[in-house]
């Protein structure tokens, strides 16, 4: 029979064996997510598909056609913005769902125990099961211009990852402050805004001056969507190394910064919230 | 393997409270500025270094749980009794994890599963179904042990027809049922439950009731059990934990510990909270610092015998002795009616002049009132200018005797039919 001994301090020491003991937990709170995402919804999961691509559509038109920016290499711009807009839209979902789940589970936290970390991980994978599913346009896209992605294609549940968890970091941080101050709830749809037309999605991050790419690649996103791209698109759009390192340490540290918040905070969410 | 399934030694949560500061302080705009500055600069503060935010000027520490100790057997049911605010909330959370203790530890042989509230995590626009599996996966069950026990759950829960509607097109009694069902098919070592049986109608009720009792008497599961209901607590409970104010009171037979939960409701509270109440009208002058009632051997008491003597212990405190004082006692019965009072103008009770500190004791001779709770008002008077009022000073109980030397008295029940109690008898002619 396992013994359980409460004392203070006692929960940090067994953190990540307890983490692992509650993945049913998880597996069932996604599930929960998932099916009730698009409930009462008519074209229900047409969303994940529709957002995206109506958005390419408009960048393509603005940036293409009316300013005029180059494309990667001589893939069809289309198809170098939804390379982007694909990672953009999972860091972007994946964001604003896991910075406002602990509040959206408030009864579930002050009245059972478990590892906390679970509910925002949860959210996770609703954003990747929208990011699968309009993965799909993306190659109906590439048949339609008839493009052969290079063997870099394999190399995209990589950049998946990378992908999520540029948004764990600072949505762990971000969940943790929004139980005490609901401030960042207004933060969040503004920075995602924001970063939509700071990240290279609308555009390709060839357009930047060399001397300002490595600044450049200080935004997580920018090593993540060239990662794409890269992926997708194969030689016609490069991978600018230092900058990519650059964002990846930038996307390590924002999630080591965001998993130590969460764990200190964790303690007082019951008393706070 | 030891019998005992739950130990708790020196146990103990604090909680951090912030309170404003005193408004005045601040008169000037830009002390006001500069006050919020600071207050951001040190929020900000402890933002970023993850410290937990506390809003208000000061702090205070306030100690919910302190020095808990005790140890619960198993195949106990164990009933939690207190008032609001004594720590049985908090205990709960301590020992279903969902809050970390400050001091002390607790050692738990098994596993815990708590049913804080009914139907925790459903989501309504999800089927009877899918919550059944959600449902019992936040209260630690397997998946494959839900799937064993779902024919049980389903029939317990009385909802076989609308297994595929979505909970948001429960009735409120089906949502409960089928909360409780989930809840009741737990096999944890250890099922902790609070207060959830208000809920749903009696008929379902009893047949909880029921569910626990054979969780503990057949299964020889333990139980911790929080309810305001004493009857329940009685029927379902061997043992009872007494809490007051975050200490432990008593642990002992449930008959023990209900008796002296009723019997020590007031403890030293009312002392205090007469000195600092703050909701008090008069002039001010002169001070109410306590009200204890005593029986007649002295003893601090608030549970009084049918027709025993009340005294009535009044301290107060001015700065100059009282010229022409009067006080009044006025008793009320928990619906605000007025019983009786003590007047001492009419019974021309005081001297003409008190000194500046001091204790008046009124007697109350052979309170024959009918069992139940009752409440004291008092006001103070010099020169009849009301000095200091308090509504709901103290209170206290009246409990059944042997007054009419039968054996038998009026309860709690007849209070709406009966106040007071005459000594009487009855002839018979033929």
């Amino acid at each position: 029979m396992s013994k359980i001994i409460i004392e203070p301090g006692r929960t940090e020491k067994n953190y990540w064996a307890d983490l692992w003991r509650y993945r049913e937990l998880f597996i069932i709170l996604s599930w929960r997510d998932l099916s009730v995402r698009y409930k009462q919804t008519i074209i229900g999961i047409l969303w994940a598909i529709l957002r995206p691509f109506l958005t390419m559509v408009v960048f393509t038109v603005i940036f293409s056609r009316i300013a005029k920016l180059p494309s990667d290499g001589n893939a069809p711009y289309a198809l170098m913005v939804f390379a982007a807009m694909l990672p953009w839209s999972l860091f972007a979902n994946s964001l604003a769902e896991s910075s406002n789940s602990l509040i959206d589970n408030t009864n579930l936290i002050s009245k059972v125990y478990f590892p906390r970390l679970i509910i925002p991980a949860a959210t996770l994978i609703t954003a990747l099961v929208d990011f699968l599913i309009s993965f799909v346009i993306l190659v109906a896209m590439m048949i339609y211009y008839q493009f052969m992605p290079g063997w870099q294609i394999v190399l995209i549940p990589f950049f998946i990852i990378l992908a999520l968890m540029a948004s764990l970091g600072p949505g762990l941080w971000i969940t943790a402050l929004n139980v005490k101050y609901r401030d960042f709830r207004y933060v969040i749809p503004f920075l995602v805004q924001c970063g939509l037309y700071v990240s290279p999605v609308g555009f390709s991050s060839n357009v930047v001056p060399d001397k300002w790419r490595l600044l450049y690649s200080l935004n997580p996103m920018v090593g993540v969507i060239d990662g794409f791209r890269w992926c997708i698109l194969g030689g016609n759009s490069p991978i600018y190394l230092p900058g990519f390192f650059l964002s990846l340490a930038i996307i390590a540290s924002f999630l080591w910064l965001g998993v130590s918040r969460f764990r200190k905070m964790e303690k007082t969410f019951t008393d706070i919230i | 393997m030891s019998d005992v399934v739950i130990k708790s030694e020196n146990l103990g949560k604090k909680y951090t409270i912030g309170h404003r500061a005193k408004n005045g302080r601040y008169v000037a705009l830009r002390d006001v500025l500069v006050h919020n500055a600071k207050n951001l600069w040190h929020k900000t503060k402890d933002l970023v270094s993850g410290k937990p935010i506390i809003q208000g000027d000061t702090t205070e520490e306030v100690w919910a749980l302190k020095d808990l100790n005790f140890e619960i057997k198993r195949g106990e049911a164990v009933g939690i009794i207190g008032r609001n605010g004594a720590g049985k909330s908090t205990l709960l959370k301590l020992l279903s994890r969902i809050t970390e203790p400050t001091t002390g530890r607790v050692t738990i042989d098994g596993r815990v599963a708590s049913l804080l509230e009914v139907g925790t995590g459903f989501h309504p626009e999800l089927t009877g179904r899918e919550n059944i599996y959600l449902n019992g996966t936040i209260l630690g069950m397997t998946r494959a042990e839900i799937r064993r026990k779902f024919d049980e759950i389903v029939a317990f829960a009385e909802i076989e027809k609308y297994l595929d509607t979505p909970v948001k097109r429960y009735s409120s009694g089906m949502y409960v049922r089928l909360a409780f069902a989930v809840a009741a098919h737990l096999e944890p070592e250890i099922l902790v439950v609070d207060e959830v049986l208000a809920v749903g109608d009696s008929e379902f009720q009893k047949k909880c009731l029921g569910k626990m009792d054979d969780v503990t008497k057949q299964q020889g599961r333990t139980v911790l059990f929080v309810s305001h209901n004493l009857t329940s607590i009685e029927n379902l409970c061997k043992t009872g934990i007494v809490l007051s104010k975050g200490n432990l009171l008593l642990t002992g037979s449930v008959d023990k510990a209900i008796s002296s939960y009723i019997r020590m409701f007031i403890d030293h509270e009312n002392e205090t909270e007469v000195r600092y109440r703050k909701d008090r009208k008069g002039e001010g002058k002169v001070r109410l610092t306590s009200i204890d009632l005593e029986d007649e051997n002295s003893h601090k008491n608030i549970a009084f015998p049918i027709g025993s003597d009340i005294f009535f212990k009044i301290n107060y405190e001015t700065s100059a002795p009282i010229k022409n004082p009067r006080i009044i006692l006025g008793i009320y019965d928990f619906m605000n009616i007025g019983i009786t009072r003590f007047d001492t103008d009419i019974t021309m009770g005081l001297p003409f002049s008190i000194p500046n500190k001091g204790t008046i004791i009124c007697r109350a001779r052979n309170a024959s009132l009918t069992p139940g709770r009752y409440y004291v008002n008092i006001a103070f008077f010099s020169n009849n200018v009301l000095e200091d009022y308090l509504t709901e000073a103290t209170f206290f109980n009246i409990i059944g005797s042997n007054y009419f030397n039968t054996g038998r008295t009026f309860n709690e029940n007849d209070s709406k039919l009966t106040k007071i109690l005459l000594e009487h008898d009855w002839k018979y002619y033929a």
